[in-house]
């Protein structure tokens, strides 16, 4: 019985890993709107920002996927920074309902 | 004036950037303190800003899962997170999330999507409102009948104990979430990810509203470690979203990169404040936050209904959900200050 249980999770884990892909296969398409940015107004980095958009989506949502968790990581480190100095204990916590 | 006001290089609009701050430290401060992304706050916040709709919803995933990650951080340092949990959960959220999609588009095709959608939210928020000061309730009870006793309850008791009847289905594998606390069935966590990620699928929010409740009645997890737990799946859930968003072309990344200032400060002070609250306290807090989100929706549902005051019912829901922010934020910071200088205090005297 107990095996059993084992094999059926198992599979169903596999099953459950699969179905996005199967659920996106199934789903229709949206309308292809595309959106350029105006770079005519921008100089310096948000031209560069502006022009990654507008050449690949694909290059510019590895640079947002990068970008957002290194950003919160380096804010999240200074802010222990502060917070030490402030004075408040963040290593432990008393868990009360 | 015009230094106050940026030129967004995507979307192409021009925006009040300091309300972007401001915006970013509100719901820092709220997502940090009860686990939550907090979509149903921004996404109308940044619409009022100046972006169109599709750039709000792309933009508010990008700041959350920054925003989220760096709550997570430091609710792990204070053992909030159960990770263990977290990734066992992420399988059945995304599963139920991607059916929930689909959902949707069939629903799309009949032609009811949004009646539907808007009315189960309402029938969803009503029921976690319910849930939640049942259970505060019921706590208090309980801790008047053993203070009547000249007793005190254990810290960790709850009103409401769904889970311990729940907890009693063993159906293999057994699992030890170590930080939660918990021996339950592996199915028990699965399956209650899978239904919050459905629910959230179909209502296209982020998921935090529904699973952080749904972790403590159902899952068991003491109130901190829900909180905890779900900001982590908050920040996986929506980097994903950002990610999917942002190669459709619909995300303002320097939008997202200035919120973020605000809510790095934010979310350090709402998850420090539950530090210094009780669950119950946090739970409290949570069910108003619902209820003010679940009237908004109403105001926008009656609409219809009221042609002649359309103008006066979306104007109240928008001034609802801004006021339910900056008043919840600024209480959550009141007892954060309160809290730490007690703590320092007392170190001071050691």
């Amino acid at each position: 019985m107990k095996k059993r249980l084992y094999r059926i999770w198992w599979a169903l884990t596999t099953l459950l890993l699969l179905a996005p892909s199967w659920a996106l296969a199934a789903g229709g398409k949206g309308a292809p709107v595309v959106i350029v940015a105006d770079t005519r107004k921008l100089e310096g980095m948000m031209a560069w920002w502006a022009n990654l958009y507008n050449e690949s989506h694909f290059y510019f949502t590895v640079a947002t996927v990068v970008m957002i968790p290194v950003v919160g990581m380096l804010f999240g480190i200074l802010a222990d920074i502060v917070m030490n100095w402030i004075g408040i204990d963040l290593k432990s916590r008393e868990l009360a309902e | 004036m015009d230094w106050l006001y940026m030129l967004m290089p995507i979307a192409g609009v021009k925006i009040f950037w300091p309300g972007l701050i401001v915006l970013g430290v509100g719901v820092g401060i709220i997502g940090g303190f009860f686990g939550m992304g907090g979509a149903w706050m921004v996404t109308p916040g940044l619409n009022i800003l100046g972006f169109p709709m599709a750039f709000a919803i792309g933009t508010d995933m990008a700041h959350m899962a920054g925003k989220s990650l760096i709550s997570t951080l430091r609710h792990g340092k204070f053992g909030n997170v159960d990770y263990k949990l977290g990734f066992v959960m992420l399988a059945g959220t995304v599963i139920g999330m991607e059916m929930g999609a689909q959902l949707v588009m069939w629903l799309e095709r009949i032609g009811s999507v949004d009646k539907v959608v808007r009315w189960l939210y309402i029938v969803l928020l009503s029921g976690i409102a319910w849930m939640v000061f049942h259970d505060y309730f019921k706590l208090k009870a309980k801790q008047r009948a053993a203070a009547a006793k000249g007793e005190e309850l254990d810290k960790s008791t709850t009103g409401v104990e769904w889970h311990k009847t729940l907890h009693k289905i063993k159906i293999p594998p057994m699992m030890h979430f170590k930080a939660a606390g918990i021996h339950c069935s592996l199915w028990l966590p699965v399956v209650v990810s899978f239904l919050t990620g459905l629910l959230a699928g179909v209502l296209g929010i982020g998921g935090g509203l529904i699973r952080m409740p749904a972790l403590i009645y159902m899952v068991g997890c003491p109130t901190h470690v829900a909180v905890g737990t779900d900001l982590f799946e908050v920040a996986m859930s929506s980097l994903y979203g950002a990610g999917t968003f942002t190669f459709k072309g619909r995300t303002e990344l320097v939008a997202a990169m200035i919120m973020l200032v605000g809510a790095a400060v934010g979310a350090q002070i709402g998850t420090v404040a539950t530090k210094y609250i009780k669950g119950s306290g946090i739970r409290f807090a949570f069910g108003l936050a619902v209820v003010g989100c679940a009237l908004s929706i109403l105001m926008k549902l009656m609409q219809p209904w009221f042609p002649s005051i359309k103008g006066i019912l979306d104007l109240a829901a928008t001034v609802l959900v801004l006021g339910l922010v900056s008043l919840m934020s600024l209480y959550i910071f009141v007892r954060m200050v309160q809290g730490a200088k007690k703590e320092i205090a007392s170190k001071k005297q050691q």
